[in-house]
């Protein structure tokens, strides 16, 4: 009986923690470096977003926690409450913000570009294109003319064009641009890049209204002191575009 | 890990290795061979409850105790797993979110299913978000296990009922001649006989079930195919102290090793079972036995 009453004790008081301090759980991929990553060295994830995704909730005096989550399956385990928030490098698209919310755009509009093993390769009709499933890109390639080639990982796209199962690969510049650098000239960037959605923003049940209204105030006092563009730099060069 | 790695871009050949297969990503895959492990540690004794249950009561004399056993075996016979592993989790996730959700939640008035989203009041998730991940992660485990037990316990549950009914009648006659109850006929002749008429189904069970754990990835837990993809993935010389190329070949070879291992291994366990299993049985394997000792 004391045991039941300790137990029903630590309960209430875990319960009065919680409303205290509300615990909002980040789902994020953990492939798409450098928005969001393993850390080699350590295992755990790590990012731009990561990194983001915790001072937004120190200002918004949230208890913030990421779980890494496979990118398919990412909107519908928000929406059967798994966790709360996406910070995945979703672009804002009408089609996503038709079945989930997004917050203001925490990166601006951003390139995104084809990355073959010729610089005159083609992107257009006739062309295979690998995309990760499910992105903007797969549904610009998907319109272009062009055959997709689909996959459920950023890395599998750049391998297909590595084996030469794809001509391209078509996924945000600042994916590409680190694996083409690193490649010795063997991959390269091409030059036509294209501006696809409205940035990439926080994805949100669209119940979650008051969470929406703290994480945007968040995001604008980021802005505002230009902490956000200091981050922005930090992870993906001088050259990324800024607010 | 140790002291030299402590700047890897000077390393290289045998040490850079040693640093690299020690690193935290590493560990973690090491530690999903032991979850593996564990699953199937945890999941072949509960399918085989559930199979033993499972063909007992489709054997039951009462038909509506029948009729539910046969029809879980026919059920989950006849649906492909894949289905079960990606919607079963959900509803079982759901069905008891939201059963809690009856009970612990003040406000009811808001529907729990709205359009594609499915809202309970933040009391009623299993585990809160408050737990520690640990917890999360044993509620994946749990409902992983329970998936797998449903499924593979129908399979079992077949192959029991298969070998309750192999067993002579002859040998169940004569318990009773002895004056056993039908419940010292079953505990006492049927269950021990019946086993070495159920082990070759058994034990191609569990060579199935061995070969299905890769589908754990599905229900997100981190497991070795999570892990072997992760590591093997390019890896770029910006953020990573040890870039790489597409590695994935050497990890899923690793992979192919350890699962051909694992079944070679529980081979010849099984191969030892039948044998022990065979002993003073009226079968061809028994007799074989017999003539041998004699």
């Amino acid at each position: 009986m004391k045991k039941m009453m300790l137990a029903t004790a630590v309960l209430a008081l875990t319960a009065g923690a919680s409303l205290a301090q509300d615990v909002v759980r980040i789902g994020t991929e953990g492939a798409y470096e450098p928005y969001n990553y393993i850390d080699q060295a350590t295992g755990e994830l790590t990012g731009y977003e990561i990194e983001l995704g915790n001072e937004l909730c120190k200002r918004a005096s949230l208890n913030c926690e990421f779980v890494q989550n496979a990118w398919d399956s990412i909107i519908p385990n928000l929406q059967s409450g798994n966790y709360d928030l996406i910070m995945a490098g979703m672009s804002i698209t009408d089609e996503r913000e038709e079945v989930i919310d997004f917050s203001q755009n925490y990166i601006p509009p951003a390139s995104s570009a084809y990355m073959a093993l010729a610089a005159d390769a083609n992107t257009g009709e006739g062309a295979v294109i690998a995309a990760q499933t499910g992105t903007i890109q797969a549904g610009y390639v998907a319109e272009s003319g062009a055959t997709l080639l689909e996959f459920a990982t950023p890395d599998e796209t750049v391998a297909a064009v590595r084996n030469g199962e794809a001509d391209a690969v078509f996924a945000d510049k600042d994916y590409l641009a680190p694996i083409a650098a690193d490649s010795n000239g063997e991959l390269v960037l091409l030059a036509n890049e294209v501006q696809l959605g409205g940035g990439v923003g926080i994805g949100l049940r669209e119940t979650d209204t008051e969470l929406k209204d703290k994480l945007n105030a968040a995001i604008q006092s980021m802005k505002d002191d230009g902490t956000l563009n200091t981050m922005i730099t930090k992870w993906f060069g001088p050259e990324a575009v800024t607010f | 890990m140790f002291e030299y790695c402590a700047d890897p871009s000077q390393l290289s050949g045998l040490t850079w290795l040693s640093c690299y297969l020690t690193t935290g990503t590493h560990f973690n895959f090491y530690w999903s061979f032991l979850t593996v492990l564990m699953l199937l540690a945890v999941t072949a004794p509960t399918a085989l409850a559930f199979g033993f249950g499972g063909a007992m009561m489709a054997r039951s004399p009462l038909l509506p105790v029948s009729l539910i056993g046969r029809g879980y075996i026919a059920a989950v016979r006849g649906v492909p797993d894949i289905v079960y592993f990606l919607f079963f989790v959900i509803a079982l996730d759901q069905g008891i979110e939201w059963t809690k959700h009856l009970f612990v939640c003040d406000d009811l008035s808001q529907p729990v299913w709205n359009g594609t989203e499915f809202r309970v009041c933040p009391a009623a998730k299993v585990p809160l978000a408050t737990s520690s991940a640990i917890w999360h992660s044993a509620y994946g485990f749990a409902t992983a296990v329970f998936t797998f037990a449903l499924v593979f316990g129908a399979f079992a549950a077949n192959v029991l009922y298969g070998a309750m009914q192999a067993v002579p009648r002859a040998q169940l006659e004569t318990g009773e001649a002895y004056g056993m109850t039908q419940r010292q006929v079953f505990r006492r002749i049927l269950v021990p006989q019946m086993w070495v008429f159920a082990l070759p189904g058994l034990s191609n069970l569990w060579l199935i079930l061995i070969k299905a754990t890769p589908l754990l990835f599905l229900l997100g837990i981190q497991d070795i195919v999570f892990w072997a993809r992760e590591l093997g993935s390019a890896k770029t010389s910006g953020n990573n102290p040890y870039p790489h190329g597409d590695w994935r070949v050497f990890y899923f070879l690793a992979l192919l090793v350890f699962y051909l291992a694992f079944t070679r291994v529980s081979e010849i366990v099984l191969g030892r079972l039948t044998l022990r299993l065979s002993s003073g049985q009226a079968t061809l394997g028994g007799e074989q036995l017999r003539k041998a000792g004699a």
